[in-house]
């Protein structure tokens, strides 16, 4: 008796184990889908582009480094300033416009193990290969400064992106952690052509050659080992 | 596999193969009003006067779309280069970017078009 009780306890507990042990596709759709584009395209209108609630996933696996999505989905925090469209979150202040900040949603915090198995299923997907080089990025380094220079001074992204925590534009994401985010073969190749990959995006295709595309991951690099959070 | 996961990923490389082929520039013109909306706002504000949340750190105040005079100063072709091909092509600052990769032809004169009605102006009117 006392063991016919214990299998069906077992048995009842079985699907809870096994949905938080390893079913990341299931999690995706479960818990990822109401906000995320997991299958594509990506938006083709401005009216597509502006009801996006989080980054599309569809090429998570081109995209992302699976140990930062990881540890990302347990502690998660904003990358964007003002959100994924940032018309969406801001107001106008005496001075200009300001960001709305009560209008931002806080990401779901994941335990260990569904973020692993997120992560292991956000790595399977992996739309826009066709994009990428292989090996595009080559390791290289370039100064802080020169980096900042050639950012900031001589093509002007510093006008949307953070450099550094509360410093630079605040209506694309930071650039201060891309590089511990992001893949640096995906990031060559999303700035050479950011409609390649996302056909309305606000962020512009500045034409970089191809030293420049290597010397901005570079920069991210060094930006990155400055351990800002 | 179970099925259900075997479904999940038929479905999936169906919708991935669906977005291989839909991705790519976008060719339906839209809203000059959208458009200034999604591009413009961020640096030249809600209002077009300038003040966007990314202006805080700039060194160059983007141009106040609702001055009159700076904007009658410009002629419609300074003003469809300078969003086709950034503040540089003619001469004024990098922190204007080219939108060429973007926008079509058609969604820029229509831009320009919204310009001139932001600041109620022509050019040497």
């Amino acid at each position: 008796m006392i063991r016919s009780i214990g299998m069906t306890v077992a048995l009842l507990l079985l699907p809870a184990v096994a949905l938080a042990g390893g079913d990341g596709q299931r999690l995706l759709q479960e818990r990822c889908s109401g906000c995320h584009n997991l299958t594509g395209p990506a938006p083709q209108t401005l009216a597509e582009l502006w009801a996006r609630k989080g980054p599309d996933l569809f090429y998570a696996g081109n995209k992302y480094r699976p140990e930062w999505v990881e540890q990302w989905l347990q502690a998660p925090r904003r990358i964007r300033p003002a959100g994924m469209y940032y018309g969406n979150h801001i107001k106008p202040g005496p001075d200009g416009d300001i960001i709305d900040e009560r209008s931002l949603p806080e990401h779901p915090r994941l335990g260990a193990e569904d973020a692993r198995a997120v992560t292991r299923a956000l790595m399977q997907l992996k739309w826009g290969s066709h994009l990428i080089t292989p090996g595009a990025y080559k390791p290289g380094r370039i100064s802080l400064s020169m980096g900042e220079l050639m950012f900031d001074k001589f093509r002007g992204c510093l006008a949307c992106h953070e450099i550094e925590p509360g410093y630079g534009g605040r209506s694309g994401p930071e650039v201060y952690t891309v590089a511990r985010r992001l893949q640096a073969d995906y990031l060559i190749s999303y700035m050479r052509n950011p409609q390649a990959w996302d056909p309305r995006i606000f962020m512009p295709n500045k034409h970089l050659k191809e030293r420049d595309l290597q010397k901005f991951v570079h920069y991210f690099r060094a930006l990155s080992e400055e351990d800002f959070q | 596999m179970t099925p259900r996961r075997g479904w999940w990923r038929a479905g999936a490389f169906g919708a991935a193969l669906a977005a291989a082929t839909m991705a790519g520039p976008s060719s339906a013109a839209e809203r000059a009003e959208d458009l200034y909306k999604t591009y413009c706002w961020q640096c030249h504000g809600m209002k077009g006067d300038g003040n966007g949340i990314n202006v805080r750190d700039m060194s160059v105040q983007p141009r106040d779309h609702t001055d009159a005079r700076a904007m009658s100063a410009r002629t419609d072709e300074e003003l469809f280069t300078a969003i086709k091909k950034g503040g540089q092509a003619i001469n004024k600052s990098v922190l204007m970017p080219p939108w060429d990769g973007v926008l079509s032809d058609e969604e820029i004169h229509s831009l320009v078009r919204y310009l001139r009605e932001l600041c109620q102006c022509r050019h040497g009117g």
